[in-house]
């Protein structure tokens, strides 16, 4: 490029510097927009994320009762051909238990990628405290598997984990539920299941998650205690939890152990689908939103650039009567849009920051995501470096169309007046 | 003489509003040194003959030589350099940058050839400018300038590359008495002293009368007599 070229270009630009600045504070804010928002989206995203990842495995197996009786015996009794209609189906008994559970821990302790196998046993249970009866959960686990699985230890809030172990009738309970009903550690407690069968329990610690569902609902104890409350035995397994040494592999091992085993094998995106696609639509949105602010300020520079091209249309005549060409012509003022859009994007880069910085500070109110204090923003170069990359590429575009088009004016019907 | 111009057989034909032809088979040379006006009454088609001449029209039939080189047909980045090199224009409406003060302007096509570096070419400017007497007037912004000021402005300009050929279109047109008579001076001086060549449409028959040749048109035919 000439300098000369250059230097008009910048003389073109600071003779109307009200116009360059409003052009330029157009891709400054598209830009700060772009980069708050795309910090704030994925930052929640990663929240919800790392939240979810506390309370689901990367992968749980488990036994998944069916549904589907229209496979009949009766058709063994009545060979005949004769017309059989069963109406309304049902199974005698269920057992939701995986009945080799034995040996596919032990197998999937043997596999490399496998860094955590956690048993559980899981039921519904009524809690009674005096006359308050609250429908909840109870998992039956080693506790210090699950503590590797979801680092339950560091979520206490009150009591440790291992109280459980050094008692018979111990039980962890989330601390929400824990409030419902009016308990504090060493209380006791008593359970009843949906079979009719109750036990008693003392609580023994209070942990919370940041997640409703679990806190409200959810309480830890042995193994045992449950096969006890459940009558089963020893070997009554029903779900198996991993923690594998790279969750990304989650979805394909699924399928392999689903295959392996005979049994639903259900990786964390699959179990938490819908909060995945809410993940999604925030991502369109944030893009959306976006590129629609860049286009809107693309738009802002178009129109600058062709009011400012209509009336240089003399000084493109001069120009090309002077010796200028075509491509000088569309470096002058393709430069312009350029460095509104060079400028424009780095001060947007900044107030982006800044932006992102001051809602970083921005306290969440106390809900039951205790886990987080403030809003969640994320600042990650990449996005920046995008933001600046698809700025610049918009205002290239929106430059280069009014360029062609002063390229294009013939100087003799300028010059004739 | 070395011949610098020669034209054979120009036809020109406009499209708009109807097709009307202004030019009908123009065929003449010019010498190295020659001062020509181009005189007749308005609409004979000389102004439309200048920006032919000038490379800057290139709708034309016919042929243009320049320095017994065939311009016609040549692509428009190696006429836009030519013109860079070889062309000086004044026009009849001033045409100047108007961010720019006089001394850029006259200063911008010398940029663009950048046959000398900058500090060179100012000091060429300043003294172009000294020679249109608009010396003091170098820093102003040309839009501040009066019509006679951004006039001499602009031969200053056209002179900057000391192209071989000068083409004026009414290059008197806006001026008083006096600086058209210094126009005319500069533009004398620059035939017979630095050997260029100026081509000039006008109506001041005194201006057309004391140059050395005139080309009078009638119905775009040139005039014989």
């Amino acid at each position: 490029m000439f300098p000369v070229n250059f230097e008009i270009s910048k003389t073109h630009l600071l003779s109307r510097k009200k116009q360059t600045l409003v052009a330029m504070l157009g891709v400054t804010f598209g830009i700060a927009m772009f980069i708050l928002m795309i910090s704030f989206m994925q930052g929640v995203n990663r929240f919800l994320e790392n939240t979810l990842l506390q309370a689901t495995p990367d992968i749980h197996i488990y036994n998944d009762i069916k549904t589907d009786y229209s496979q009949s015996i009766a058709g063994d009794y009545y060979k005949n051909g004769e017309l059989t209609i069963v109406r309304h189906p049902k199974p005698k008994q269920i057992t939701p238990n995986i009945k080799n559970a034995e040996q596919i821990i032990t197998d999937l302790q043997k596999n490399t990628d496998v860094a955590v196998v956690s048993p559980h046993i899981s039921t519904q249970v009524f809690y009674n405290y005096g006359p308050v009866q609250i429908n909840g959960l109870i998992d039956g686990v080693d506790i210090m598997q699950e503590a590797r699985l979801f680092g339950i230890a560091n979520k206490m809030v009150t009591g440790k984990i291992e109280n459980i172990r050094t008692t018979n009738d111990g039980i962890i309970m989330g601390q929400g539920l824990a409030d419902k009903l009016n308990v504090k550690m060493g209380d006791m407690i008593s359970l009843a299941t949906p079979m009719g069968t109750s036990m008693r329990f003392r609580i023994v610690g209070t942990f919370q998650i940041g997640i409703g569902t679990i806190d409200n609902l959810k309480s830890y104890v042995n193994t045992v205690s449950v096969q006890q409350l459940l009558g089963k035995d020893r070997n009554y397994i029903t779900d198996i939890n991993i923690k594998l040494k790279d969750i990304k592999n989650a979805k394909p091992f699924a399928a392999v152990f689903q295959k392996k085993y005979n049994y639903k094998s259900e990786d964390w995106e699959t179990s938490n689908a819908s909060i995945m696609s809410t993940f999604i639509i925030r991502n369109i949105l944030t893009y959306v939103v976006s590129i629609t602010l860049l286009v809107v300020a693309g738009f802002g520079i178009y129109n600058i650039m062709s009011m400012t091209i209509n009336s240089k249309m003399k000084d493109i005549a001069i120009l090309k009567a002077q010796g200028f060409a075509s491509k000088d012509i569309i470096q002058i003022f393709l430069s312009q849009s350029l460095i509104i859009g060079i400028l424009g994007a780095l001060s947007g880069m900044a107030i982006g920051f800044g932006l992102s910085l001051l809602l970083s500070y921005v306290p969440f109110p106390k809900t039951d995501f205790a886990s987080m204090k403030y809003l969640p923003i994320i600042f990650e170069l990449k996005y920046y470096l995008g933001a600046v990359f698809f700025g610049i590429i918009t205002t290239f575009i929106a430059g280069v169309m009014p360029s062609i088009k002063a390229s294009k004016v013939d100087p003799v019907v300028i010059l004739r007046g | 003489m070395k011949e610098i111009l020669r034209i054979e057989k120009l036809n020109k034909i406009f499209h708009e509003p109807e097709d009307f032809q202004v030019l009908k088979d123009i065929s003449f040379s010019i010498n190295k040194g020659e001062f020509v006006t181009i005189t007749g009454k308005s609409g004979c088609g000389k102004s439309t003959l200048l920006y032919l001449l000038s490379t800057l029209d290139t709708e034309y039939d016919g042929k243009i030589f320049i320095n017994d080189t065939l311009i016609t047909g040549s692509s428009q980045n190696e006429l836009a350099r030519f013109r860079n090199k070889s062309i000086g224009f004044v026009f009849q409406f001033h045409f100047l940058l108007p961010e720019f003060t006089a001394l850029q302007n006259v200063m911008i096509p010398a940029l663009r050839l950048g046959k000398y570096n900058e500090k060179e070419i100012k000091d060429r400017a300043y003294e172009k400018l000294k020679q249109m007497g608009m010396e003091t007037f170098a820093e102003k912004l040309s839009s501040k300038l009066s019509g006679g000021q951004q006039q001499r402005v602009a031969i200053a300009r056209a002179l900057i590359n000391e192209p071989a050929l000068i083409m004026a279109d009414e290059p008197t047109g806006n001026l008083d008495t006096a600086n058209t008579q210094n126009v005319f001076d500069i533009f004398k001086e620059l035939t017979s002293v630095n050997g260029q060549t100026i081509i000039a449409v006008s109506h001041d028959e005194d201006f057309a009368r004391n140059s050395g040749r005139i080309i009078h048109m009638v119905d775009g035919q040139i005039e014989t007599n």
